[in-house]
């Protein structure tokens, strides 16, 4: 198994929550720093409009300045917020109304010009706007400056509460660019893990190239992913003209010695003889059943790593096996007694088939002539299971679990031909299916083998 | 019965040759794929053996190409024990398959199995006095009766019918039985002629032994 790296879908996600994180994190401050900027020039557009109230309101009469403070100028202040308000006009710096020790902003040069200046006043920090004017008292015209100052905790609060506003818009707006992005990632994903699903969802022996239209960027895999099966099915396919052939090569002259055998051994009489035939026969046969097994494990091994899961039905295989083994079964004029429920596995139809033919052949082997071997196909409960029992010679008496070991044999069966790979490869078939084999003596007295094969039904 | 072998290996099919005809059967052997067409254009088979592996082709794609017009059962010879070889071999319509190095009893039982399957289309009968001894379905009929035999009754009765009236040793009746695999010893042979005797009973065939030589049928 491959320990995946980082995936590309949560990398393109963090990524892209991040840019939104940070664009949250970015508009948030320019609208906060935007809205108390605007709040506070609208007090200072307000605090200017209120001077010039004022000021305009300044007239001169028998020498003095004289001043009838307008409400309006006042009121415009209380539409911005519930923030005190302090004023102080003075002639020539002497204070003619307002608060005295309202002092420490900047005496405006020109006339009609507005300053604004924020300073600290009894505690708490104003905004004050100051104007001059000249009002002629008398001969000359004297200097009158008006200030207006205003606390500034409406402006704190409704920046803040602007300020409120934008955070909160931002944190949605994060968390829909977090989705947003999070699906962005899976459809552009999308190609790949379909490729992905089109090459698992094939059997293990299904090397044709992948036809699917992909992305461009996904094209050069596509390819090289084509060539590797290209290449792995050609190494496959000599591997099994090498075992095909090397099998032929073997098996052919291995048949011309025992057909010329068998022919000897009918045209001879002498006793000695005859036995010496024998002995070249078994010896034959001893050495063909081998090699078959071996190759069958070298197939089980090799289908077991990558197994077809389709859905097959177990009682139908086992009677194809029972149909094909029939023959074999009758030059012994043993008969096999089959009972089977459709019983749906899901797996390689091949290697049960291997299983199956390997149990029966034993089955077969091991019984004396003119007995029965009963077949049984079921379901039990969420298990389907083949019961192979004959009426042999058992199972002796040493363990029975090494028996499925390779080439294990049971200590009781020294006259028979066997490679002791028949149980292996029945076992190691149904490990690979999460089924299991078991075994046992038919009775107490230890004649007649029980075989159980146990499969998860589909 | 007649029986087309298809075989490259001329020491192997050589033995075939004899082999089967030990049990009286004919067989034409051809070398390859070619010679086989010829045969089949020429002459009718009970049945065919197909070697897989020829030289001028697959055996299973000539049977392929072949199946549609070719009522003759087949049984492919293949080296290969591997199952999805055999598999391959049903699929393209062979009837059965058997693995080299073959057990002729096994071989015989075969094709006894495949005939059997396809109805009997081969004529294969022997005449025992009033009875016919048909050895692919194992049945004797006489006078409107069936009887049945066991397989290892079969076989001996078709020794027996295949040479008549010759006497036949336990020996040479248990080389003909028995695969050799089994440890079966001549008492057997006296098993199976007893049971056969008492099925041919009925039907007025009578086993003779021959003291120290054998046994002969008398029809």
């Amino acid at each position: 198994m491959i320990r995946p790296a980082a995936s590309i879908g949560r990398r393109l996600t963090l990524l892209l929550a991040a840019i939104a994180a940070l664009l949250s994190l970015l508009s948030w401050g320019m609208v906060s720093s935007f809205s108390g900027q605007a709040a506070a020039r609208t007090q200072d557009n307000v605090l200017a409009a209120s001077v010039a109230t004022i000021a305009e309101t300044l007239r001169s009469e028998q020498g003095t300045v004289r001043l009838e403070l307008p409400y309006s100028a006042f009121a415009m202040l209380g539409a911005i917020s519930q923030d005190r308000v302090f004023y102080r006009v003075s002639v020539n710096g002497e204070t003619l109304t307002g608060y005295d020790d309202l002092r420490g902003g900047r005496i405006p040069e020109v006339p009609g010009e507005v300053l604004f200046d924020t300073l600290a006043y009894r505690g708490e920090t104003v905004r004050m706007a100051s104007i001059s004017r000249a009002v002629s008292a008398g001969r000359e015209a004297v200097p009158v400056t008006v200030s207006v100052a205003q606390t500034g905790n409406g402006i704190a609060q409704v920046t803040s509460g602007l300020s409120r506003t934008a955070a909160m818009l931002s944190v949605a707006f994060f968390i829909l660019a977090v989705a947003l992005s999070a699906i962005a990632a899976r459809a552009s994903l999308r190609p790949l893990n379909e490729i992905a699903q089109a090459v698992s969802r094939r059997g293990p022996s299904d090397l044709r190239p992948i036809r699917r239209t992909a992305p461009r960027e996904l094209a050069p895999l596509m390819s090289a992913l084509n060539r590797l099966m290209d290449r792995l099915g050609q190494s496959i396919r000599r591997s099994e003209d090498f075992i095909t052939e090397a099998a032929h090569r073997v098996r052919t002259p291995l048949a011309t010695v025992r057909a010329q055998a068998e022919i000897a051994l009918h045209t001879v009489t002498g006793d000695e003889e005859k036995k010496s035939l024998r002995r070249v026969i078994r010896a034959v046969d001893e050495s063909s059943r081998s090699t078959g097994q071996l190759l069958d494990h070298a197939t089980v091994a090799f289908r077991a790593e990558d197994l077809d899961r389709r859905k097959v039905d177990l009682s139908e295989i086992t009677r194809s096996v029972v149909e094909s083994l029939s023959p074999t079964a009758e030059m012994k004029d043993i008969t096999f007694d089959l009972s089977s429920k459709p019983s749906p596995v899901r797996g390689d139809a091949i290697l049960l088939q291997t299983a199956l033919r390997n149990v029966l052949d034993n089955a077969v082997k091991y019984s004396p002539p003119e007995t029965s071997v009963r077949i049984d196909v079921r379901c039990e409960g969420k298990l389907a299971e083949v019961e192979i029992c004959d009426q042999g010679t058992g199972l002796g008496a040493g363990p029975v679990e090494h028996l499925t070991e390779r080439f294990r044999r049971g200590d009781n069966v020294a006259g028979v031909v066997g490679s002791g790979l028949g149980l292996t490869i029945a076992d190691e078939v149904m490990r690979a299916h999460g089924g299991s084999l078991r075994l046992r003596n038919l009775d107490e007295e230890g004649t007649g083998t029980c075989v159980l094969l146990v499969l998860p039904l589909a | 019965m007649r029986f087309l072998l298809v075989e490259d290996n001329l020491e192997l099919a050589d033995s075939v040759v004899k082999r089967l005809g030990m049990d009286g059967h004919a067989v034409d052997h051809a070398e390859n794929l070619a010679m086989a067409e010829d045969c089949l254009a020429t002459a009718e088979y009970d049945l065919i053996l197909l070697d897989v592996m020829l030289p001028d082709g697959d055996g299973r794609a000539f049977l392929a190409s072949k199946r549609a017009d070719l009522e003759t059962p087949v049984i492919v010879l293949t080296a290969r024990s591997q199952i999805s070889d055999r598999v391959g071999a049903l699929d393209q319509g062979a009837d059965d398959y058997i693995t080299k190095p073959f057990d002729f009893t096994e071989l015989e039982a075969r094709c006894r199995a495949v005939l059997r399957r396809r109805n009997g289309s081969a004529r294969n009968e022997f005449k025992l006095g009033e009875a016919v001894f048909d050895p692919n379905s194992g049945t004797i009929q006489h006078a409107n009766e069936s009887i049945d035999l066991r397989n290892r009754e079969i076989r001996l009765l078709e020794v027996f019918v295949r040479n008549p009236g010759q006497i036949l040793s336990k020996s040479q009746l248990l080389d003909r039985l028995f695969s050799y695999d089994a440890e079966v010893t001549e008492n057997a042979i006296e098993v199976y002629v007893g049971r056969l005797r008492k099925k041919l009973d009925s039907v007025g065939v009578r086993i003779e032994t021959v003291r120290g030589l054998g046994y002969r049928l008398c029809i």
